[in-house]
This record gives structure tokens, sequence and C-alpha cells, in this order.
């Protein structure tokens, strides 16, 4: 990738972080960790990748994404205020009376958003089943979707992926956020999920492994699902829970609850910095 | 004797005749032998899905699909699709009130040998819990035919009730037009009112007979619609007969007769009593052998009506 559309990916995504800040410190509660490791992946895919036009959020042909992890939902609309589907200044009603910003999207009141999701397991299932549409109407629009490492314990995750192989959905791609860690502790002791990917290939996936920090491998991965077919591809995005904000990296205890005033500022001015 | 055929059959055939009418496809988790969706499979295999057994992900899939504009029928038994796979429904066909129609065969006792964990007599209760989910429970072969249209022609998720076991036609005459939401008041009576739903509608028919022969005037009312129900047709109930019995085969909380007795309550207080299984577990046995087992009978819905009788003031 080149450095200049490099270091512009690395300014939104940037501006999204703050904007997951901005938004869970007005809410006083909600999801930053898993928010902030997702970050890079939304970033490529709603400014680099997906066919979407935020003056025409149901445009019929668009591709579509599903945040499987739904509670990340402050990186969803971070995502979509900075490209335009509504503004930015609207996240900070995030989670509160009124709000089209619920605390796990919902299609029927946020522009942009392609599926209400957030009970987990469920988000994948309806982003095959948006690839199923696709194939069935011979539209050649792409699905994509974002699931936990921990919400792999769902055994609905691996319905979803017997779904997507055995009819060939060459249209669909799940990234796993793999941050490691989620709400009673590291994934690998809560209930080890692992191995991610020999357990995609076995299920009939194409799997690359990244870095979902790294924009150069975030796009060549985003690329090379494209020129698989006959089967879905599966990308294991190795990153880091609380991603930008240090204090917050690699800490369960970011995984659910918002900055305090004290921590706000100090986020924002890393972030800033 | 009337002729008798399952309302899954009704279904099944429903799903094929209007198939060139309206848009839609049929998702099944391997029963479509059984749910009668494998009369739509081999006639439309390229808008027939199977999804194996995995009911709960058949669910958000059929959601998934419908927010691309189709109209999507899934299917399974009763105690699968809305058991099973309840949270799937509510959260992700429900929350966003997308158009998938649930066709829920082996409804009731009625399953028969295979026995309790099959029966599901909760369905409706968990259904009706739901916002915006339209609950049907046709009453015949022709019953399930017309809901079936009027699921695939009404926006919203809809929950559509067939059963296993044969049960009489009693709705093929010229002048049948089923409209949902609305009762349909099937003779007339004038000191009791017999309320009931699905295969318990011909019963109470029986049971009007019964009654009339030892005197007493019963009308019935088949409410096909369970959710939105029709409170008009039971405020009339109320005023015109002062007492109300309900049948139905499902579990006596949270269905048909709860759903009576909310809307009584609401409106004009009169003795309900209810004619169903009654809080307990299915068994197995034979069609015939559970309905007396279980109460599902003409002989107890014409005693049930006595009692609400003998319950005025």
């Amino acid at each position: 990738m080149e450095q200049a559309r490099k270091d512009a990916l690395r300014e939104l995504a940037r501006k999204i972080r703050m904007g997951i800040i901005e938004a869970t410190h007005a809410a006083k509660s909600g999801h930053p960790g898993g928010s902030l490791s997702i970050t890079d992946v939304l970033t490529y895919l709603y400014f680099e990748e997906m066919n979407i036009d935020p003056a025409a959020p149901q445009m019929a042909d668009r591709d579509r994404f599903v945040l499987s992890k739904g509670h990340c939902a402050p990186a969803l609309y971070a995502t979509l205020a900075n490209r335009g589907f509504f503004p930015v200044e609207e996240l900070t009603t995030l989670r509160k009376l009124g709000s089209r910003l619920q605390g796990h999207p919902d299609m029927t009141l946020t522009p942009g958003v392609d599926m209400s999701a957030g009970s987990l397991g469920l988000g994948i299932s309806s982003a095959a089943g948006m690839a199923l549409a696709a194939k069935i109407d011979g539209k050649d629009y792409r699905v994509y979707t974002a699931v936990g490492d921990g919400e792999s314990e769902e055994g609905q995750v691996w319905e979803a992926c017997m779904f997507a192989a055995h009819y060939k959905l060459d249209n669909f791609c799940v990234v796993i956020d793999w941050n490691g860690l989620q709400i009673d502790g590291p994934v690998a002791e809560v209930m080890n999920p692992t191995p991610h990917d020999e357990k995609l290939k076995a299920f009939g996936f194409h799997v690359i492994s990244i870095d979902g920090h790294d924009f150069d491998q975030i796009e060549t991965a985003f690329n090379e699902a494209k020129t698989v077919k006959g089967k879905p591809t599966a990308i294991i995005a190795k990153t880091v829970k609380g991603k930008g904000v240090s204090f917050m990296e690699n800490k369960t205890n970011w995984h659910g609850t918002a900055p305090n005033d004290e921590q706000y500022a100090a986020a924002i001015a890393e972030l800033k910095a | 004797m009337a002729e008798k055929i399952a309302t899954r059959e009704g279904y099944g055939n429903g799903l094929v005749e209007l198939a060139e009418k309206y848009d839609f496809v049929v998702l099944d988790a391997d029963l479509a032998e059984a749910t009668k969706t494998v009369k739509f499979k081999k006639a439309y295999p390229e808008r027939f899905f199977d999804c194996g057994i995995a009911e709960g992900n058949m669910m958000s899939v059929a959601a998934g699909i419908a927010t691309t504009g189709k109209t999507v029928v899934a299917s399974s038994f009763a105690m699968f699709a809305a058991g099973r796979a309840f949270e799937q429904v509510r959260n992700s066909i429900g929350y966003p009130h997308l158009n998938v129609k649930i066709g829920a065969t082996h409804a009731g006792i009625t399953v028969g040998e295979d026995g309790a964990t099959h029966q599901c007599n909760e369905d409706i209760a968990l259904m009706r819990t739901i916002p915006g989910m339209t609950i049907v429970n046709p009453s015949d072969n022709v019953e399930a035919k017309a809901a079936l249209e009027a699921a695939l022609t009404t926006d919203g998720p809809f929950y559509l009730r067939f059963g296993r076991a044969a049960v009489p036609v009693i709705n093929d005459n010229a002048d049948y037009r089923f409209e949902l939401g609305k009762g349909v008041q099937l003779a007339d009576g004038t000191d009791v009112t017999i309320i009931a739903t699905g295969l318990m509608v011909s019963l109470a028919l029986e049971a009007r007979e019964l009654l009339a022969a030892e005197g007493i005037s019963a009308r019935v009312v088949n409410i096909h619609t369970i959710k939105p129900i029709d409170r008009d047709v039971i405020a009339k109930a109320v005023a015109d007969t002062g007492a109300i019995v309900t049948a139905e085969e499902h579990n006596v909380i949270g269905g048909l007769g709860a759903a009576v007795a909310e809307v009584v309550c609401d409106t004009a207080p009169a003795p309900v009593v209810r004619v169903g299984v009654k809080d307990t577990y299915g068994h197995s046995g034979s069609v015939p052998a559970l309905l007396e087992e279980y109460g599902l009978t003409p002989a107890n819905i014409a005693e049930n009506a006595k009692k609400a009788i003998a319950m005025k003031k």
C-alpha cells in the first residue's frame, strides 16, 4: 500500500478511536476494548473495500457488513459517522433514551447498519443469509462480518460456518477479531476455542491469518478473499484489545467499562498526540 | 363424516400453489418430508434451501435473507422453531420486524407416539410474547392455505402453527373467506360461547351438539389469529352469552385461553374456563388416546361449558 493511503487510513482510524472514547465516555457504559481492537479492520472495510454510498444506505446491490460482535457498536457507529452516514456529533448520544445509537446495532434506527445483531452467534448467520441471497439473485455484492474470538464459543458460529461452506458462499468473508480476552478473562482460560485456523479449514473455509492492525496485511487479506472461488474466507485478525489507548491495551476489565472523566482526558490526549 | 387432512398438508400444498403468485424462498431444517415443504422442494428446488439440523442458524439466516427484500418461509417442528430457536426468532427476526414466515408443524400433543420431547404445548405462549409477531393457528386444511397466503401478503414476522394429525375439513364452503385477525362465528348460541383454535374448532362444533341435546345453546367462535386477537368478537361473546369456555391443544398457560382471559379482564369480566393441556408434559400414544387423556374432547368441552354457565352471576 502506498504511504499516503496508509497515512490517510491511520488518520481515519485515529478519529474513529476518538469517536469510540467520546461515545463510551458520554454514555458512561459500553465496550471500548473490543471496539478499539476491530477499528482498523472496520476502517479499511468502510473506506477502502466496501461498495457503499452514505447518501444511499439502502442501495440494493451494496456490499454488506454485519457486526456479529455487536457489543462493539461504538466502533461501527464511529466508522459510519466518519464515513458520512450521520453526523459525528451524534456519537455522544450513544445508549441514551431516544438515540438512534442503541447499545447494540439496530438496523431499523441507524443509517448504514445492515443487520440488528449483538446477541452473540446470531449476526454471522444473518450475514451468511445475505450472502446466500446474493447468490440466489445472481448479484455480485459481498458480505462481511466480524466475529469475536470469545463469540466463537457460541455453537451457532459453527452452524453458520457449516452453512456458508455448504452453499459455497465465496462472496462471504468472516473476520475473527482475535484479541484474546473476554469478560471473564483470557479466552484461552475461559473456554479455549482455538485453533481457529485449523477448525475453520476443517469447516471448509479459506483461512488467512494477519496482524489486524497492519493495513498492508488487511488489504492483502481482503484482496485475496475476493480471488477465492467456491468457498468462504475467514480472516483471523490478531489484534490488541484496547488498541491505541495504552492503559486499555490487553486489559480484560476494559471489555465493558467506560472511561471516567480522568481516563477520558488521558485517552483523548494520547490519541491526539 | 368430513374428509380429514392434516393442516401441514394444506401448508405444503399451499407453498406450491402460491409459488408463482408470490416471490419467496423456503428454508427447512432436515424435516422437509415431515413439514411437507418437500412438495415445494421438488417443484422449486432453486428456491428451497435445507439448513440441516441447526434451527437457530436457520432462523438467523432467514432474517439475513429477508434484509435483502425477500420473503422467507422457514420451517421446522414447533418444538424447534419456537423452542430451540426462540432467541433467534426474537432477536434476528422479531426485533428488526423482518418478513420471515415461520411454518411450524407438529405442534401440540397430536404429534402422538414420539412423545413429550416433541410435543410442543408452549409455542403459542412463547411467540405471543414477541412484539410484532402475528400468530395464526388454522383449524383445517383450507384455513392453513389461507393463513399462508395472508402471511405472504402481510408485512412482518409470522408464526403459522400446523399439526401432524389429520383433522376434519370444516371450511370447504364457497363463501369461506379468511380475514387475518378476525374471529369466525361458526354457530350462534345464547348460553355460552366456545372459543376454540386449531384442531379444537371441529371438536367445539361437536361439543355444541352435545350441549344442544341438553337444551343448552352454545355459540362457537374460531380464533385462527391468536395475535393480534379479535377483541371485538370476544367482547361480543361476553355481552351476548355471559360465559366463555376456551379450547386449545396447548398449555392453558399463555395460550388462547390466557389471551381470551386477558381481553375479558380488560373489558367486561365474565367467567372464562380454559380447556387445554393442564401445565403438564405430553406422552407417547395414539392421537385419539392422547386427546382423551388430556381432555381435548367434545365431552370435556361441554362439561366445562356447563361449569362456565354455572359461574355466571
